[in-house]
């Protein structure tokens, strides 16, 4: 008898199972997703390393089975700007949420972004605080409630993918956990783009968003994500804000070539410093 | 561990002019610094110019970063990439910094950390030297960890103690800190750099086992686990929350006793090997004094003035600060009248000097809050108080 094994459990540190998160939460199948664009980029996996924040997505790293780095809150980016610097060879993955990429790390975001770090950033986009149990984050829509924000959110959030746009990464999609092939084909075409993909994945947080905001359960939000998308790809991104009930535009909408970080750096030195430049390891 | 020989292609050879921050800078080219972030702050920002102007023809990168937290991950990051790394900051850079010593200490990420200390609290005085973050390198982050401080009292000794640091760093897998003063790293002198095969580096602990042999956190019998980097088909796992032998996350009393106990013993143990000062006229010293950094050399004219009064006076400095010298306070205390400690602040060394001391010998302190050191004259008037 032939025993069965899950296409995607070589990725996955399965002697870590079972995960820590909840029934009908999204962060699990962006990583099955994650798993199979792997599988069909055909990347070297002894080469890929995925870094995270803290939170429920920034236990990612611990899970796959890859070099991995669980970092502190908000500095993923950071971590992983060293980490692709000093090992260019290294395709960098920044696994994280987005009360991690965007709040406590909104700062390197834009500045990773500006800089064209060749990083692929995915941020797994709850609306909440979902670690520390459903507090108010810099994505809930306004007139969404979290423990922090009992009467409603009265502050306008972030539209990651135009922050992300506007600050200078060369590749920026939107998809729900509803859209596991999209997110699967967009991942592998930020893995395969020189310089700062982005990928917004919305995603349900069932224990402390859907349920607080009486949006069901995560079968519910499945359904909402489905009845509510609309694939837009190539939109403007300044069109693409989210309300707490309505519409919810996802594609591709960038997707553009400019020098990474390295190439911008090694040809500024070289310019300037002309032989004298010794490029990393001697080189 | 065989130590290695520095690349001559980033030493300078030779006899210098140089400030304690370019100093600083050399010796981290010197001792195979290959990547450094940093954000600029008065009165280190000199240190990361140096490095940022040398570095592109030795081979390596220097990044600008968008504050300190940035700066100070970065390096961790690039370290498990396979780099050697460092940072630079002063004043309320260093207060930003500490969640990231924490990380350091927790992952084992060899690095050093360079604090030109300024006065303060807060913004305090951005140009004036301070001595008054001594206890908060020992203390800043959160949780219990031990870390290796050195403190230098020259441009000569900036750039000797940043290769200590380094090779500090390597051996013991843990950041260590370099505490400089704004005085320290502002004064000009001369500066020998020795031949690039008189210096001595600690390599990497970089592990022989295969992939499937490996723990990344399975200590060796120094109590110090063997390193990879990311891309060597290694998976590791590396978190900052309490782990295991494989890095893995483990929320129980006995992984936190065993982690925690292992990273504050495999510095705590070997306080002998790490612990360094330099003595001075101590063979009939009834008075010592006790100062380092800028610090130190006020309060050798004052040894040398209070001696020409035939007071019996010597001088102890600790060259390295963390892990503190007590077993030589110690030593000294009952043999002698009383200690004198000098320092740039209100009093923080001190109660390490107190603690050794006990009730064996007087400790009196001679603090004030920075901005400038300290006149001989007050530090010869508190040691006649002392010999009295």
């Amino acid at each position: 008898m032939s025993t069965l094994i899950n296409p995607v459990e070589p990725f996955l540190r399965t002697d870590r199972m079972p995960h820590i998160w909840c029934p009908g939460c999204g962060i699990g199948t962006t990583v099955n997703c994650f798993a199979r664009a792997l599988v069909e980029s055909k990347l070297p996996l002894d080469k890929v390393a995925v870094v995270s924040g803290i939170g429920c997505t920034g236990r990612v790293a611990g899970y796959v089975n890859l070099d991995s780095f669980h970092t502190t809150h908000g500095r993923a980016i950071p971590f992983a700007t060293g980490l692709k610097l000093a090992n260019p060879s290294l395709h960098v993955v920044v696994y994280s949420g987005d009360g991690d990429l965007i709040a406590i790390g909104g700062n390197h975001f834009i500045h990773a972004a500006r800089r064209n770090v060749d990083i692929t950033v995915i941020c797994v986009n709850n609306f909440i605080y979902g670690m520390t149990g459903g507090q108010v984050a810099p994505t809930t829509p306004v007139g969404a409630t979290a423990t922090t924000a009992p009467y409603g959110c009265f502050e306008r959030p972030f539209n990651l993918p135009f922050l992300a746009e506007s600050s200078g990464a060369v590749y920026v999609a939107r998809w729900t956990s509803f859209h596991v092939r999209y997110i699967a084909h967009s991942m592998v075409e930020a893995f395969q783009k020189k310089g700062f993909s982005f990928i917004e994945i919305l995603s349900p947080c069932p224990t402390l968003y859907q349920r607080r905001n009486k949006m069901g359960d995560g079968l519910d939000t499945m359904r909402f994500y489905k009845q509510r998308s609309i694939i837009k790809n190539g939109a403007r991104t300044q069109d693409v804000d989210i309300n707490l009930q309505g519409d919810i535009i996802v594609g591709k909408f960038v997707d553009i070539e400019r020098p990474t970080l390295q190439q911008s750096m090694d040809q500024q030195l070289r310019q300037t410093l002309k032989d004298r430049y010794t490029g990393w390891g001697g080189a | 561990m065989t130590l290695s020989t520095a690349n001559p292609k980033s030493v300078l050879t030779g006899a210098h002019f140089l400030d304690g921050d370019c100093a600083c800078g050399e010796g981290a080219l010197a001792a195979g610094a290959n990547f450094a972030a940093g954000y600029p702050i008065t009165p280190s920002t000199e240190v990361v110019e140096h490095f940022a102007s040398r570095i592109p023809t030795v081979g390596g990168v220097f990044l600008q970063m968008e504050d300190e937290l940035a700066s100070s991950m970065a390096i961790v990051g690039a370290a498990w990439g396979g780099a050697k790394v460092f940072t630079v900051t002063s004043g309320p850079g260093f207060s930003l910094m500490m969640e990231h010593l924490g990380y350091a200490a927790m992952t084992e990420t060899p690095l050093v950390l360079v604090d030109v200390q300024r006065g303060g609290p807060s913004t305090g005085l951005p140009t004036l030297p301070g001595q008054a973050d001594m206890l908060q390198a020992r203390w800043g982050s959160h949780g219990d960890y031990e870390v290796i401080a050195l403190c230098p009292n020259s441009p000569q000794e900036c750039f000797n103690l940043t290769i200590d640091a380094f090779n500090l760093a390597e051996e013991y897998r843990t950041p260590v800190l370099v505490m400089m003063d704004e005085c320290v790293g502002h004064m000009t002198e001369k500066v020998v750099i020795p031949a690039a095969s008189d210096i001595k580096l600690f390599p990497r602990r970089y592990t022989s086992l295969s992939p499937s042999e490996y723990l990344p956190f399975r200590p060796g019998p120094d109590g110090i686990p063997e390193m990879v980097k990311a891309g060597e088909g290694y998976h590791i796992h590396v978190t900052g929350l309490t782990h295991d032998e494989h890095g893995y996350p483990a929320m129980d009393w006995h992984s936190q006793h065993k982690l925690v106990g292992r990273l504050v013993g495999k510095i705590r143990d070997h306080t002998d090997r790490i612990a360094r000062w330099e003595e001075r006229g101590l063979e009939d010293a009834e008075v010592v004094v006790v100062a380092y950094g800028i610090t130190s050399r006020v309060a050798e004219r004052a040894m040398q003035m209070a001696r020409a009064e035939g007071l019996r006076v010597g001088l102890l400095r600790p060259v390295v600060v963390w892990p503190f010298p007590e077993k030589r306070v110690r030593e000294l205390a009952p043999r002698i009248h009383a200690f004198v400690v000098v320092e740039m602040n209100y009093g923080q060394m001190v109660y390490e000097v107190e603690r050794s001391a006990g009730d064996q010998a007087r400790t009196l302190l001679l603090g004030h809050g920075g901005g400038a050191v300290h006149e001989p004259e007050e530090i010869l008037k508190v040691i006649r108080e002392a010999a009295a």
